[in-house]
């Protein structure tokens, strides 16, 4: 295989790019070509009755203690959503966009998994069955492969994993990207070339130093290179230019290098239309905190960061739903180390431009002993199955066969959550 | 296969990448040279420099004290900013172990014993994202791990559960009976903050570290392992919570749970520490156990799908010799399967580093350099992010972006060590038998001695063990 020169790809992506400007909008007129997905794991299990606080529930401020956190209206009181739910007051970006109907928030939510294993959760989470380990792919992967191909997009891959390795969600038979930024120099090319030969007869080094190379390249052009006749500039709103130059913007911030990369490559339109990326450290056993203190602190970052995604996908948010999950939740009292331990259902985000929103989707249990699942978790009464397949369906056009059968093999009796997004 | 290919798995799978003249040196019973280094005792690292985990602790604890008072105390000439963070303590310290820990790695005439240190630190994993764990990483690996590598699982298990690094770490040296002494003083005062367990600890011993997510356990059976395991703790020598040597770890009876309970069917008298010390010497014994072990050794030595047999018969010898290591090491020596093919492990970027700084003879001095290299390619010494360790599978670190990650550090130690290494020379010394005849034809025909380098450590040979 002889390998583009990485010079010639970069002209190549810039021209497209400066192409792109001429059509934007009338381009991809399909929708299944036009909209953008992006998932967030959450590892480390999210307490859901902290981030989503259900204020209006009789047992709640009993079963927080200390750390439950005030009704809307007190000082640090949580952000109202309506009569029972608010949002952990570090999230102010994400009750933005409630009031602008831009978010649903999810409750009592939870993958088929019952047991309390991160690790296993988090398998279940990503492979899109019923169990943990039962196969080595996932959904995300398994519903590109039933897309059409889209010839628009580089070299077929519809997604990317912002990291070093691809994560068992995106794993699978259709050919994805990873990228995560380096700091180290480019080899010259015919090192590169001579490496690339070496490698025609070892399947898995040929195939993924290709990949490598192939991202690169639409990364330079989407991220760090100034785009011919300053093309760039315009689809990044000013103010936040003014900020990059300034120096505002921190790179080492905690998802800022990750967003920033993720908003580059989905504002390409030859690059993927589907991204997944991790953010870790939800595991609160002890000292978790209320409307401040370790939690919040995490929790603000998130909400800073999808910030810095809506502003810096600019146009191409409208087009852009945004799922953010965990593995399962947390314990519904906190425990004798004020924190809270492994749990059973969760809250979840699904926001974006693209987004019905403005709604809180749950079926509540209630906090009471009787309600809670094996006496100490919030119970799950939303399969979170039933979400991702509406979302697949309405927002990527994933034919509805192939969601019962390969994305959800163990989902036929799950019906598909319809209509979280706008038409 | 030939006794030359079996010599460059000696020294690439079972230990951490041949040095020139360490085939030559292996020669014609690889599985004797492996064997042999399972002689002699646990190796140390030779430092004079770290520190105990106990002296670590005081001392963290000591200033935390010290910041305190200079915080309230306002009318003295006290200045908190002037009292040293934690953190900053921590930081040296965890450069001083993660460079001695590279030093070992690149002078050690005994790497099987390396590696394996390297694996039952993972098994108990803990992670300095957890900034207490920063500065207690190093020593965690130096008390809990090492003496016991090559002594028995049962005691490296009680080694690890009761250090101060893994107590704080899962959060169990506050976690409290809720019939406790202690517990009950709070009630009677009171206090409106129930005092209770925290299962963090007693879950992961289970999932984690001995009888593995499959291994027949309940919740109901992780609580009470968590009521056994209150008062695990660390000392204090001065407060409101005095009790045993200052960061030395104590038993703390007014904080544990009294009574009998029941684990996995068996019950538990009340027996102060000892109750939990019975239930992990019961856990190390469980069948459960030995299969768990098994498994991530197979697929440590053999391949990411290890076969049955292979699995069967070191889960026979753990069980057999009642978790005696040097037993199962023999087993794992002994298999066929370990010594079927060449370069079936695609290495992670640890071994990968240090591998090449083992290969090029780096001199003890570049420890320091060497360290954010692991964090470059993905793999932060003692940071792999959650209690179940680093993944074994090439899939976990065999990513597009890592590849290219891997290839462009290797390029840049090529351009360094390319004027004083000669690939073609170091080639047979790195891969024995097993270098295929593309590799060496690339390096002959390569450029320049730094691209030549760059070949070799590159080669797909090279990136697999």
């Amino acid at each position: 295989m002889r390998l583009i020169k990485r010079r010639e790809f970069l002209a190549g992506a810039a021209l497209a790019t400066g192409g792109m400007l001429l059509t934007t909008g009338i381009a991809f007129a399909g929708s299944g070509t036009r909209r953008r997905f992006v998932f967030v794991i959450l590892r480390g299990a999210l307490d859901g009755l902290a981030a989503v606080p259900p204020y209006g529930d009789a047992d709640y401020a009993r079963l927080r203690g200390e750390v439950a956190l005030a009704a809307p209206g007190a000082p640090r009181g949580a952000l109202q959503l309506d009569g029972l739910f608010g949002l952990h007051p570090s999230l102010a970006f994400l009750h933005e966009s409630f009031a602008a109907q831009e978010l649903v928030v999810f409750h009592a939510v939870a993958t088929p998994y019952r047991e309390r294993s991160h690790f296993d959760g988090q398998d279940v989470l990503e492979n899109g069955c019923a169990r943990a380990h039962a196969v080595q792919t996932g959904w995300i992967n398994r519903a590109l492969a039933a897309l059409p191909p889209n010839h628009a997009v580089r070299r077929g891959e519809l997604g990317i994993a912002l990291g070093q390795n691809v994560p068992l969600v995106m794993r699978g038979p259709a050919p994805v990207a990873s990228w995560s930024p380096s700091h180290l120099a480019a080899l010259d090319e015919d090192t590169l070339q001579r490496i690339t030969d070496r490698y025609s007869t070892d399947a898995l080094l040929s195939q993924r130093l290709a990949d490598a190379l192939a991202t690169q390249s639409v990364a330079s052009a989407a991220l760090d290179e100034p785009l011919m006749d300053g093309a760039a500039d315009e689809r990044v709103p000013a103010q936040l230019l003014a900020q990059r130059e300034a120096g505002n913007i921190r790179r080492g911030a905690p998802y800022k290098e990750i967003i920033h990369a993720t908003a580059g490559f989905l504002r390409s339109d030859d690059g993927p239309r589907v991204a997944v990326f991790d953010a870790s450290g939800w595991d609160t056993h002890a000292n978790e905190g209320g409307a401040e203190g370790q939690l919040a602190a995490r929790l603000a970052a998130l909400d800073a960061g999808l910030r810095t995604l809506k502003e810096e996908l600019g146009p191409v948010w409208r087009d852009t739903a945004v799922m953010v999950v965990t593995e399962f939740g947390r314990t519904a009292a906190v425990n004798g180390t004020r924190g809270t331990d492994h749990g059973t259902a969760a809250a979840a985000f699904l926001l974006g431009g693209a987004v019905d929103g403005g709604r809180v989707i749950a079926k509540w249990p209630g906090l009471s002993a009787r309600a809670l699942y094996q006496g100490r978790d919030l119970a799950p009464t939303l399969d979170l199955h039933s979400v991702l397949k509406g979302l697949l369906a309405d927002h990527l056009q994933v034919p509805t066969r192939a969601l019962e059968t390969s994305v959800f093999p163990d989902s036929a009796a799950v019906k598909p959550l319809r209509g979280l997004v706008r038409a | 296969m030939d006794d030359p290919a079996l010599a460059a798995i000696a020294a690439n799978r079972f230990g951490l990448g041949a040095r020139p003249g360490e085939l030559a040196r292996v020669g014609k019973d690889p599985r004797g040279a492996v064997g042999a280094q399972l002689a002699g005792g646990a190796p140390q690292l030779q430092d004079a420099a770290l520190k105990s985990s106990a002296d670590i602790l005081s001392q963290a604890l000591q200033l935390r004290r010290e910041r305190r008072a200079a915080r309230t105390d306002a009318s003295a000439n006290a200045d908190a900013a002037a009292v040293m963070k934690v953190a900053q303590l921590y930081k040296p310290i965890y450069a001083d172990e993660t460079s001695a820990r590279i030093r070992a790695a690149l002078a050690t005439e005994r790497p099987f014993v390396e590696r394996l240190t390297y694996f039952w630190n993972n098994h108990f994993a803990i992670s300095v994202d957890k900034a207490v764990v920063l500065g207690l990483a190093g020593s965690f690996e130096r008390e809990a791990i090492r003496p016991h590598v090559l002594g028995s699982f049962s005691e490296m298990l009680l080694a690890a559960t009761r250090h101060p690094a893994m107590l704080l770490y899962l959060d169990n040296q506050i976690s409290i009976g809720p019939h406790s002494q202690l517990a009950e003083r709070a009630a009677r005062h009171a206090s409106e903050r129930r005092l209770g367990i925290n299962e963090n600890l007693a879950r992961e011993i289970l999932e984690l570290r001995t009888l593995g997510v499959a291994g027949g356990y309940t919740q109901a059976d992780v609580t009470s392992f968590a009521q056994i395991l209150t008062g695990w703790s660390i000392g204090a020598e001065s407060g409101r919570l005095a009790d045993g040597k200052s960061g030395e770890f104590v038993f703390r009876q007014e904080m544990h749970e009294p009574g009998a309970q029941h684990v996995l069917g068996k019950r538990y008298a009340e027996d102060g520490v000892a109750q939990g010390v019975t239930v992990l010497s019961d856990l190390a014994q469980h069948p459960a156990t030995a299969h768990f072990i098994a498994t991530k050794l197979a697929r440590h030595f053999i391949a990411d799908e290890p076969p049955q047999r292979a699995i069967e018969h070191l889960t026979r010898a753990f069980r057999d010799s009642r978790g005696d290591l040097p037993t199962l090491y023999g087993a794992l020596i002994a298999l066929r399967e370990c010594w079927a093919q060449t370069f079936a492990k695609f290495k992670t970027p640890a071994e990968y580093i240090i591998s090449s700084l083992r290969g090029l003879e780096l001199p003890e001095n570049f420890a320091d350099k060497a360290r954010a290299a692991f964090a470059l390619l993905g793999q932060r010494i003692y940071a792999p992010g959650s209690p179940a360790g680093w993944p074994d599978r090439s899939a976990d670190w065999d990513g597009a972006s890592a590849v290219l990650k891997r290839i462009e550090w290797a390029d840049a130690l090529g351009q360094k060590m390319g004027t004083h290494r000669d690939a073609a020379q170091l080639a047979p010394e790195w891969l024995g038998a097993g270098m295929s005849a593309a590799t060496q034809t690339s390096i002959a025909r390569a450029a320049s001695g730094s691209q030549a380098l760059t070949l070799l450590l590159t080669a797909p040979e090279f990136m697999r063990r």
